[in-house]
């Protein structure tokens, strides 16, 4: 069971995130969107939407930074334990009420507002249900083991297993100790990110920063297998218009 | 010089009945399906009015089009990239579909199952949005023919405009009588139809919003269009476009427009619209432009400059400089013909009498409109005078019905010099044909007062009376162009042996000449075996398209 969980369910989440991801842009780029119920109701939405997902990334700028920063450099540029508690305690519970209020703003909003019940899917319920299920028991098991003097140093066990993982020699034992709750958070938090690609989650992987490159108007030629009865061979071809 | 071509649109309101054939035919076609039940491509407003979706031409609000900053550059008026970027996660200017309107079917069903009562069963509206009982409050086309008016009437943000001026300039005579003019007293009132579609802007502000890159520009014609797979839905482009011509599908969660029935164009077929077009009002027609110039005359200072600004755009065809520029940019020859025989062009650059649709938006919208010239005739008889003499028509044109000014905030942003030329020069015209038909020698004064001569009215005459199909729709087929660009260009600017893998593709390189690359097949010429088996058998070989 052990060796299931903590070896072998993050690997096939990580292969279901990418290969679902690759096989979704394969057969499936019309269905790629957010799927956005603006047009039903806007004025929720404006203040609950900008919430979740500001409060999301910080988030997960938090797992980064719990999870793939080791110790010892935090130690190197002087920040200690106690300190760095505080600062993940705040941070992190600051992010999450903004993420955990959004997204119960969001739900309210799904549930009570007729058109855009009608427009959830059994895909989305699903994908609600494990997005709120994995927010919630991450800021319970953040606060449950947490005071402002100390808490729980998961900089011991979950990241340097975490960290185990990328070199294909997963440190199991570390997770033995580790709460209840943070197992539960984990475990859902897996199955989130498999659930990703499957889902309109997928929108996360089209943040268009390309736009802030790109110049205003785009213009495009017209598809050339589109017309006529044959693509033009090579040889003769003019270049392109 | 960078020509590119263009298909554009001019719409002679004068004839415009408001039948709606044009959005109805336009609907059957393009948007009779679920997500999309609230979309028109093509509407037909009536002015006054507050159009579809509901005032959208209060930019203040929806925050359409570009303005320009303070160094007096174009800017989107929603804000820039970062800002655009840092507020995605929702869009405060999209508007709902109630700003459109909520889509209803009826449930014909109880017309039928209904139980035995003493009530006749009706047929109740149900949303087809929330699928619930509804109340119809609103549509695409509620304030059709000035319904509502006296209620309504006043919310036009033209109207709006038209009033706010000359609130400011109380002093001055002339604005005050201007909103005067607007009026909504039955018997006193004004109005006229206006089909719109996307304009297919030389400089798009959906495209321009787009953060995905989804929407673009077709480099031969012009069209803009979106791109269904690179769609995200992230509904900048719904903001970004001030004529509201993009909408959001609300099924598939992506964006949608007016694709100037592309699959129709490209086969040298009219748009549904135009072809549907009852009072034949639509023309259609390549026009060639600097794409060097848009920006520049998009960011011209005074707002009511942009109209020429935008003739400046545009390039002569009869020019040869500009014909030869134009092969070697690689519009096809038969594109540049049409742009010499394109109505289009004679009615925006040559005879001058098609204007912009809300050129202040600084979009450089591509479908153009020739102002009505509201029922003067008659009103001029009625009080008297004759009706199509053109000293009475000219005099007439300051004082008629629809208020030029009003005409001026929509199509010249607010400068009424062009819509009083173009009017001048449909009465020129019609006192001139008048007198062509009752056998009189013309006064070759009326077509000098508007800066024209006999021939050049009668001309027009053709082109806006007579509208022969050919006339009107003067579309240069794709598969041409693209059969021209098969063969060498007349005017090649390369040498024609430089072609990939060629030999004039500079020189054999330090390897040689079989050295890398690709080589192209083996070809066998047919044997002399082959070929008389192939001339004298009766069937046709099965492996004949190998051998050749």
């Amino acid at each position: 069971m052990k060796t299931l969980l903590w070896g072998a369910l993050p690997y096939i989440a990580v292969v279901l995130l990418v290969a679902g991801t690759i096989w979704r842009f394969r057969y499936d780029k019309f269905g790629w969107t957010t799927r956005s119920s603006q047009v039903y109701e806007s004025r929720l939405l404006n203040v609950a939407s900008p919430m979740f997902h500001y409060g999301i990334l910080f988030v997960v700028v938090g797992h980064v930074m719990g999870l793939f920063v080791p110790e010892r450099w935090t130690d190197n540029v002087g920040l200690n334990e106690h300190t760095y508690h505080l600062l993940s305690l705040y941070g992190g519970t600051a992010a999450g009420v903004l993420a955990v209020l959004g997204i119960l703003m969001l739900l309210y909003r799904r549930r009570t507002n007729a058109p855009v019940f009608k427009a959830t899917t059994a895909n989305d319920k699903v994908m609600y249900l494990v997005l709120l299920a994995a927010i919630v028991l991450g800021m319970w098991a953040k606060l449950a083991h947490s005071s402002v003097s100390e808490g729980y140093d998961y900089r011991q066990t979950i990241a340097p297993w975490v960290r185990s993982l990328f070199t294909l020699q997963p440190d199991i034992d570390r997770m033995a100790g580790v709460p209840l709750l943070y197992r539960i958070h984990a475990v859902v938090g897996l199955l989130l990110i498999a659930l990703v690609p499957f889902t309109r989650l997928i929108h996360m992987f089209s943040a268009p920063v390309q736009y802030l490159f790109r110049p205003y108007v785009v213009y495009r030629s017209r598809d050339e297998g589109q017309l006529g009865a044959r693509p033009e061979r090579r040889g003769w071809e003019k270049s392109k218009l | 010089m960078r020509p590119m071509a263009q298909i554009a649109m001019v719409m002679n309101l004068d004839k415009c009945i408001g039948c709606h054939t044009c959005s109805v035919t336009c609907k059957q076609a393009w948007t009779n399906r679920n997500g999309m039940e609230y979309v028109w491509f093509n509407n037909v407003e009536t002015r006054p009015g507050q159009g579809y979706p509901r005032r959208y031409e209060d930019q203040e609000k929806w925050r359409g089009g570009w303005e320009l900053n303070r160094r007096g550059a174009l800017k989107l008026k929603n804000g820039g990239r970062i800002k655009s970027l840092l507020s995605i996660f929702s869009n405060p200017k999209l508007p709902e579909i109630k700003d459109y309107y909520e889509p209803w079917t009826y449930d014909y069903k109880n017309l039928t199952d209904a139980p035995l009562g003493d009530d006749y069963p009706v047929a109740e509206p149900r949303s087809l949005i929330d699928g619930k009982p509804m109340k119809v409050e609103w549509s695409s086309n509620w304030d059709d023919n000035l319904g509502g008016a006296p209620e309504y009437g006043d919310l036009d943000p033209m109207v709006e405009k038209v009033r706010r001026q000359a609130r400011q300039a109380e002093a001055d005579e002339q604005a005050r009588q201007a909103a005067d003019k607007v009026k909504f007293a039955f018997e006193q009132t004004f109005m006229f139809y206006l089909p719109r579609i996307c304009e297919h802007c030389l400089n798009p502000s959906c495209v321009s919003s787009c953060p995905s890159g989804a929407m673009y520009k077709r480099a031969e014609d012009g069209i803009v269009l979106v791109d269904q797979d690179g769609c995200r839905g992230w509904r900048k482009c719904v903001t970004g476009c001030p004529y509201k011509k993009v909408y959001f599908n609300h099924a598939t969660g992506k964006a949608e427009k007016c694709t100037l029935c592309y699959p129709r164009v490209e086969v040298g077929l009219p748009t549904v619209c135009s072809e549907t077009c009852v009072g034949r009002l639509r023309y259609l027609g390549v026009i060639l432009y600097d794409a060097d110039k848009v920006t520049e005359a998009a960011s011209t200072q005074d707002e009511q400059a942009l109209y020429e600004a935008q003739l400046g755009v545009f390039l002569d065809p009869e020019d040869a400089g500009v014909r030869q520029a134009a092969e070697r940019a690689g519009i096809p020859y038969d594109w540049v013909e049409a742009a010499r025989r394109s109505p289009v062009h004679a009615l925006i650059s040559k005879y001058k009498v098609a204007l912009p649709l809300h050129p202040e938006y600084r979009t450089m919208p591509m479908v153009w409109y020739i102002p009505p010239l509201s029922p003067v005739v008659d009103a001029l008889t009625e009080t008297g005078h004759d009706g199509e003499d053109a000293d009475n028509l000219f005099g007439a044109i300051d004082t008629l019905r629809i208020p030029l000014e009003y005409l001026a905030e929509i199509f010249t942003a607010g400068d009424v010099g062009p819509v009083r030329s173009s009017l001048t020069k449909l009465a020129a015209m019609r006192a001139h044909m008048r007198a062509v038909n009752l056998g009189e020698r013309p006064d070759r004064a009326i077509a000098e007062a508007v800066g024209m001569d006999g021939p050049g009215i009668e001309e027009m005459y053709r082109l806006l009376a007579v509208a022969k199909y050919e006339d009107r729709y003067v579309i240069p087929t794709a598969a041409v162009g693209d059969a021209r660009r098969l063969e060498e260009s007349a005017v090649p600017d390369t040498c024609s042996l430089d072609h990939a893998d060629g030999p004039g593709m500079g020189g054999d390189g330090p390897f040689g000449q079989d050295s890398g690359g690709k080589q192209l097949p083996l070809v066998t010429i047919e044997n002399f075996h082959a070929a008389r088996k192939r001339q004298t058998s009766d069937e046709e070989p099965d492996d004949v398209r190998e051998q050749q």
